[in-house]
């Protein structure tokens, strides 16, 4: 692959066709690659208004057009697909030998659209593709499937993203893993992917991938290494992120017990330092990643054979202090089983201590659990609950669901502690007192995230008195999102964020040695801000109303109850004053809908199709009535793709081939102008 | 170098190898001039999570692949003891690479012939993959030199019994 020639993959599932697009240059001008190449794509190939577990539904994947080089922690890719959980955008990343093997292939991006009959896997084989049956894989955890396709193939250095059951059982947070420890966990992209009845997608990459300058990468990369064996990255290199157990629960800012408390008596018992002292098993890297930040953990002995799971704070948090449980060894095999059946942690935490408080409210009883006792700090009964998630059994058929539609089924207010934002169950911060970080879970475009709005970072920092909410905090979530977008993009793993001198004039420099494109670091900054727009773009385009930027009863209507932030509170006044200090730093009207010169101004014109219908009581941000013909303001049609160029020729690569043009445009639909605000 | 006549070459301590696969992208950048991971002298092998390390040339003193050419292609280089393909007599038949027990040799597909380490003699800083390891796995050393470490491993395992 030459350095600005790019090309993507399109799949049809359903037609079993396949198709190899050029991607233009522009597109890694504007987009870069990873989340923000992949929002774009999925602007173009989603079905206005589809069901997310519809084949209507597109499931991108986009590698690092770093991917396979020598830049530090730059072999990742980003899935990217509308969310079952969030109803929105669902990108999520993940890295490693898989992200590289795409590139190595030959290809940038892959587009899977529509849906198989049987259980199917995909072997792209450099430039040829086979659909091939899965049968003999259902129901197989993660890693064995990717064993498991490795001895069909007879090659060991094919790599595998793959659905575990939970996939397949259309879990609405199950996840895509790959390359053994790897995970695109958050959002349910792995449940798109059971839709589709796609199990797993192997690659044999043995394509060389072109850089423009290698020496000028070479200079650059090896200085970078160095600093990254240095402080920056030290906490990720020794204890790794569950370092962060002991730091937020001095900071009061733990969750705990679903959210019910900031602080945790167990926190000692389930610190990474004690973890790396009876637990720790290896240290271990992504593919081109000089910091090796994967702390792999065993359970113990016990049946059926002994769990070693990578174990991450996010991870540590969910199933230990949110469920109360202050056992590492349930902890690690409840993680274990996670990865097995191949779920978003977090969001299986979330959705376990959701279950907890409603048993100890008696909302749920024994007849409901199955004579689980549910409680807080119950190890054993949280590892059986994960089983029963991942095979939608008994209650976890509930649960499966996410805590918002959950809560909904359940009713009785059981809401109040449905802990999520936007359907995406909020990640281990304290949104009442990291009041930055509050706002960031509340607008960000696939819900609750600390990654996609790294706003904790603020509030850590001595710039602001993290307890209080204020004026100002919408223009530095703003920045933190526009600076996690780029990152997201390039993609380089945030882990490295603190060992660049100059972020954005460092990173420009990688990007023009892989992909000899030149942008300056304000054209770097800019991408990132456009990116953030070209996903509210999408969130507008499917359905986004004003009340969902907002947080669970929970953090509005009780004050923090233990720890150094007793009784501090977040009103909803407060929350609404930096929502509405956000869209006026992002340039949105005060409803949070975009403008049609802040659309151009950030060169994305193209998805302009109108004003949006803002009668009646839209405006107060509290309506739920929507128009329901709001088709894409996007909508292409059928010989004019806004971005894919047209193919020069159709390359015939699928084993079952149907040479010709492609008479079905994805996306297409009529545009009955909608769009942003006026 | 060191250790009087022996000879070096890179080895990696799979205990501190992350599996981190810059030693085969650095190789192939340096050799090839691009990416191709093919082509790469050293290849990281990580068959489970938990297991990893990266395989190359080990310089056997009584090379296997240089017995098993039928066409006396290989050779020992006088010097520094690296396997030395003659890539005119070469005719890419591949029984070195069945002799090879590591799988230390590559099969060019453009020019039919075999690649094998060459330490990047040609380099001031030695081998590249060595220069490029973030964390110090791999290291141009000798039999004894690996010998010594694993002694000293053991001896200090022993001594905290």
């Amino acid at each position: 692959m030459d350095p600005g020639s790019y090309q993507m993959l399109l799949i049809d599932l359903t037609e079993r066709r396949v198709e190899t697009l050029p991607l233009a240059r522009e597109l890694f001008e504007k987009y870069l690659g990873g989340v923000g190449l992949g929002a774009r794509l999925l602007l173009d190939y989603c079905h206005p208004g589809a069901d997310p577990l519809s084949p209507q539904n597109p499931l991108v994947f986009v590698a690092s057009p770093m991917a396979a080089t020598l830049v530090p922690a730059g072999s990742k890719h980003a899935l990217v697909t509308k969310s079952p959980l969030t109803g929105m955008i669902g990108d999520s990343l993940t890295g490693s030998f898989w992200s590289a093997a795409l590139r190595l292939a030959g290809y940038q991006a892959l587009v899977v659209t529509g849906a198989a009959e049987t259980l199917t896997y995909l072997f792209i084989d450099d430039g040829r593709v086979y659909f091939k049956p899965a049968s003999h894989l259902e129901g197989l955890g993660c890693w064995e499937t990717e064993e498991a396709i490795r001895r069909d193939l007879r090659d060991s250095r094919v790599r595998i993203a793959a659905i575990g059951p939970a996939g397949e059982k259309l879990v609405r947070y199950a996840g895509v893993f790959n390359d053994g420890t790897r995970r695109a966990g958050r959002g349910g992209v792995g449940a798109v992917m059971g839709s589709k009845k796609l199990k797993a997608i192997a690659l044999r990459g043995t394509q060389p991938v072109r850089v423009a300058d290698m020496a000028g990468m070479e200079r650059e990369c090896f200085n970078l290494y160095k600093v990254a064996q240095d402080a920056p990255t030290e906490k990720y290199r020794v204890l790794g992120t569950p370092a962060n157990i002991l730091t937020l629960n001095r900071l009061g800012a733990l969750p705990t017990r679903n959210f019910q408390q900031t602080t945790f008596s167990g926190a000692e018992a389930i610190s990474g330092e004690r973890l790396y002292e009876s637990h720790l098993v290896k240290v271990t890297a992504c593919s081109g990643c000089p910091i090796a930040c994967e702390h792999i953990y065993h359970a113990g002995s016990g049946p059926p054979k002994p769990i070693r799971t990578r174990m991450d704070y996010e991870t540590l948090f969910a199933l230990g202090s949110l469920c109360g449980v202050d056992q590492a060894s349930w902890i690690i095999r409840a993680a274990g089983l996670c990865d097995q059946h191949g779920m978003d942690s977090i969001s299986t935490g979330g959705a376990i201590a959701w279950a907890m408080e409603c048993f100890e409210k008696k909302f749920l009883g024994l007849e409901d659990t199955d004579g689980l006792e549910l409680t807080f700090g119950n190890g054993p009964a949280m590892v059986e609950m994960v089983e029963k998630i991942a095979h939608r059994q008994g209650l976890g058929d509930l649960l499966a669901e996410g805590t918002r539609l959950a809560s909904q089924k359940l009713g009785g207010g059981s809401d109040h502690w449905a802990i999520h934002a936007k359907g995406l169950e909020l990640p281990g911060y304290e949104p009442r007192s990291l009041k930055t970080m509050a706002l960031g879970f509340a607008v960000g475009t696939r819900g609750g995230c600390h990654n996609r709005s790294p706003s904790y970072e603020v509030d850590m920092s001595a710039r602001v008195d993290r307890l209080k909410a204020e004026a100002g905090r919408g223009a530095m979530n703003r920045d933190q999102e526009d600076f996690a977008a780029v990152l997201d993009s390039l993609v380089i793993c945030k882990f490295m964020r603190k060992c660049f001198s100059d972020f954005y004039a460092d990173a420009a420099r990688l990007y023009a040695a892989s992909t000899g494109i030149e942008l300056s670091p304000e054209d770097l900054r800019l991408a990132g801000e456009r990116i953030c727009h070209a996903k509210k773009a999408f969130n507008i385009r499917e359905g986004w109303e004003r009340n969902m930027d907002w947080l669970p009863g929970r953090t509005l209507n009780e004050a923090i109850p233990d720890g150094p932030a007793k009784g501090v509170r977040l009103t909803a006044d407060e929350l609404t004053l930096m929502i509405e200090d956000y869209y006026q730093a992002r340039g949105w009207t005060p409803q949070g809908l975009i403008p049609r010169e802040k659309l151009e101004e950030v060169g994305l014109g193209d998805l302009w199709l109108g004003p949006l219908d803002t009668s009646a009581d839209r405006s107060t941000g509290r309506s739920t009535d929507r128009t329901p013909d709001r088709g894409g303001f996007l909508a292409p049609d059928s010989t004019d793709k806004p971005s894919v160029k047209s193919p020069d020729r159709t390359t015939d690569v699928g084993r079952f081939p149907a040479p010709g043009a492609r008479e079905k445009t994805p996306g297409s639909s009529t545009p009955d102008g909608v769009g942003h605000a006026t | 170098m060191g250790w009087g006549m022996q000879r070096s070459f890179v080895d990696c301590d799979p205990e501190v190898c992350t599996g981190c696969q810059l030693c085969e992208l650095a190789c192939a950048g340096v050799k090839e001039g691009c990416f191709d991971l093919e082509l790469s002298r050293i290849h990281l092998v990580r068959p489970d999570p938990t297991v990893m390390m990266s395989v190359t040339c080990r310089l056997c003193e009584n090379a296997p692949c240089v017995a098993a050419c039928p066409r006396l292609a290989l050779s020992t280089h006088p010097e520094n003891g690296t396997i030395v393909p003659d890539k005119v007599l070469c005719t890419g038949c591949g029984w070195c690479i069945e002799a090879c027990d590591f799988g230390a040799i590559a099969m060019d597909r453009r020019t039919k012939t075999v690649v094998i380490c060459d330490l990047c003699a040609e380099l001031p800083n030695g081998p590249r993959c060595v220069e490029i390891c973030p964390k110090k796995a791999l290291d141009l050393t000798t039999a004894e030199g690996v010998a010594q470490r694993q002694r000293n491993r053991a001896v200090r395992l022993l001594a905290s019994m």
